[in-house]
């Protein structure tokens, strides 16, 4: 693209603030009710995590994870979000990407061992959960849309992106960095949509981003209990 | 008689409008946009709502619609408002947005999101690959697939190729971002488009809305009255329709009040020089 640096972030916003968060309450009437499986789901991977440790917990919370991704990859992305932006076919794309690293990384290798304990990491872990889980989801009605619009981890990009860091920050050694690429990825694009939409929602996902990129410089955790 | 389409029209006095220059049809001085307020998705109230709009457009004696590839999922929502409405004088004008040897491919696609037998003006969407793609448009013209052929920038992008393109390619339309604030274009490419006889589109006439929130929040002043003007809306689409190059400006809306005063400033009387002059300085005094 020349003449590339005269273009805002506006100028790449495809639609208008309405039309993106009536595309959220439309794709809820659609997929109801796929939402209860969803919190199912959640409801799983938490009491999973507060279960002794064992590689089938670890498994069984990185595929249902990996389904997550896979389902907002089809579901939202392919079948919604490219309807208004053509660019969605490749985000769909990113978070197939995801849910086959996660699957590589989590399921074939065992890569992931989430523990926790009282340390820095299990803190941000468990506040990018709560960030994923509850205030995005309330910062959307906080902001004055309808509830029926409002993002839910599992079913939605960006409190799936948020929920994914907080889980690998539990993970004990530290995570490989290629699972927290496309998260983080997405946090960007997430953030930059939002802002250009004028919301300011945008600084959510921009400081859950950041949170979750510390860890990845930081050194390892100890695999010890 | 008038069909459905003149009777609300007939209402206001003589529709303005201005010819092609390359063929002498005459096209109204206020056409629709698309970008942002028609890339709706599936969602079935919008696009009924965007029908609303094409007809209020219709209505008032409008004609030209403008789209493009890249504007997501517009053109299948005026394609829906064509099927709807079935518009006996709507005037297609669409974009090639593509690289290389699919621009074939991407105009058939765009044909049939638009149903219409036609498009009456396909144009190369921001420069891109016009090498490539401006023959293939040439082509489709002689073999009369397409009536008229175009290219487009905006926000003052890339005006020295621009040009060049003007002065080296048999073009029918030229699309330019052109405003009460934004008037670069005064100086080299509408006084060369009016040499060259080249159609003029006026693009972002509201800034894509910035401009106009901005205005509305002063009053209207109360000379606009002497040219017609009953809105800001009217006052800044008048401003641009005035200058002896544009042919068209084309402001987008979702909104069916909007695109009714929006049309208003098809009719009536439109300011002369020094009439624009004063427009320019209460606008940027503002």
């Amino acid at each position: 693209m020349q003449d590339w640096w005269t273009y805002r972030l506006s100028d790449f916003l495809l639609f208008s603030p309405r039309t993106y968060h009536r595309m959220f309450e439309l794709y809820h009437e659609q997929i109801w009710p796929v939402h209860l499986i969803v919190l199912a789901s959640i409801a799983a991977i938490a009491v999973l995590l507060l279960r002794r440790n064992n590689e089938w917990r670890n498994r069984a919370i990185i595929a249902l994870l990996a389904a997550c991704w896979l389902w907002v990859a089809i579901a939202f992305h392919l079948q919604r979000y490219a309807t208004i932006n053509w660019a969605a076919k490749y985000f769909a794309a990113l978070f197939v990407a995801q849910a086959i690293l996660l699957l590589w990384y989590g399921v074939a290798r065992q890569r992931l061992d989430f523990r926790l304990s009282r340390d820095r990491a299990t803190y941000i872990g468990f506040g990018l959960l709560v960030v994923a889980i509850i205030i995005v989801p309330a910062a959307g009605v906080l902001a004055g849309r309808a509830w029926r619009q409002v993002e839910m981890p599992g079913l939605t990009p960006d409190p799936t992106a948020i929920a994914t860091l907080g889980l690998l920050a539990l993970s004990a050694p530290r995570a490989p960095r290629a699972l927290l690429v496309i998260p983080l990825l997405w946090c960007a694009i997430g953030a930059a949509t939002l802002w250009a939409l004028g919301s300011a929602e945008s600084w959510v996902l921009l400081l859950s981003g950041l949170c979750a990129s510390m860890l990845a410089v930081k050194p390892s955790r100890s695999a010890s209990p | 008689m008038l069909g459905p389409e003149g009777a609300a029209a007939q209402t206001r006095g003589a529709l303005l409008t201005r010819q092609i220059p390359s063929s002498k049809e005459e096209l109204p001085l206020v056409g629709l946009g698309s970008w942002i307020t028609f890339n709706v998705g599936d969602d079935p109230v919008a696009r009924a709502n965007c029908a609303e709009v094409m007809r209020a457009f219709f209505s008032a004696g409008g004609r030209l619609i403008d789209s493009s590839p890249m504007y997501g999922s517009s053109q299948s929502v005026i394609g829906d408002g064509v099927a709807r409405l079935r518009p006996s004088r709507l005037f297609s004008a669409d974009k090639v947005w593509t690289r290389g040897s699919e621009g074939a491919e991407q105009i058939a696609e765009t044909h049939e999101r638009w149903r219409v037998r036609n498009l009456d003006l396909v144009q190369v969407h921001n420069l891109v690959d016009w090498k490539e793609n401006l023959p293939l448009l040439r082509r489709m013209k002689v073999g009369k697939q397409i009536r008229y052929i175009g290219i487009t920038t905006s926000e003052g992008r890339r005006h020295r190729e621009f040009e060049q393109i003007m002065r080296a390619e048999p073009l029918d339309f030229v699309q330019v971002t052109y405003n009460v604030l934004d008037r670069e274009v005064e100086s080299r490419i509408l006084p060369l488009a009016r040499e060259r006889g080249i159609a003029v589109l006026a693009n972002r006439p509201f800034r894509e809305g910035t401009l106009i929130r901005d205005v509305k929040r002063h009053p209207l002043p109360a000379w606009a009255r002497e040219i017609d003007c009953a809105n800001w809306a009217q006052f800044l689409l008048k401003f641009i329709g005035s200058h002896p190059a544009v042919t068209c400006a084309i402001p987008a809306t979702s909104s069916v009040a909007h695109v009714r005063e929006n049309m208003g400033a098809s009719y009536g009387r439109l300011p002369d020089e020094r009439m624009r002059r004063r427009m320019i300085a209460y606008v940027e005094g503002l």
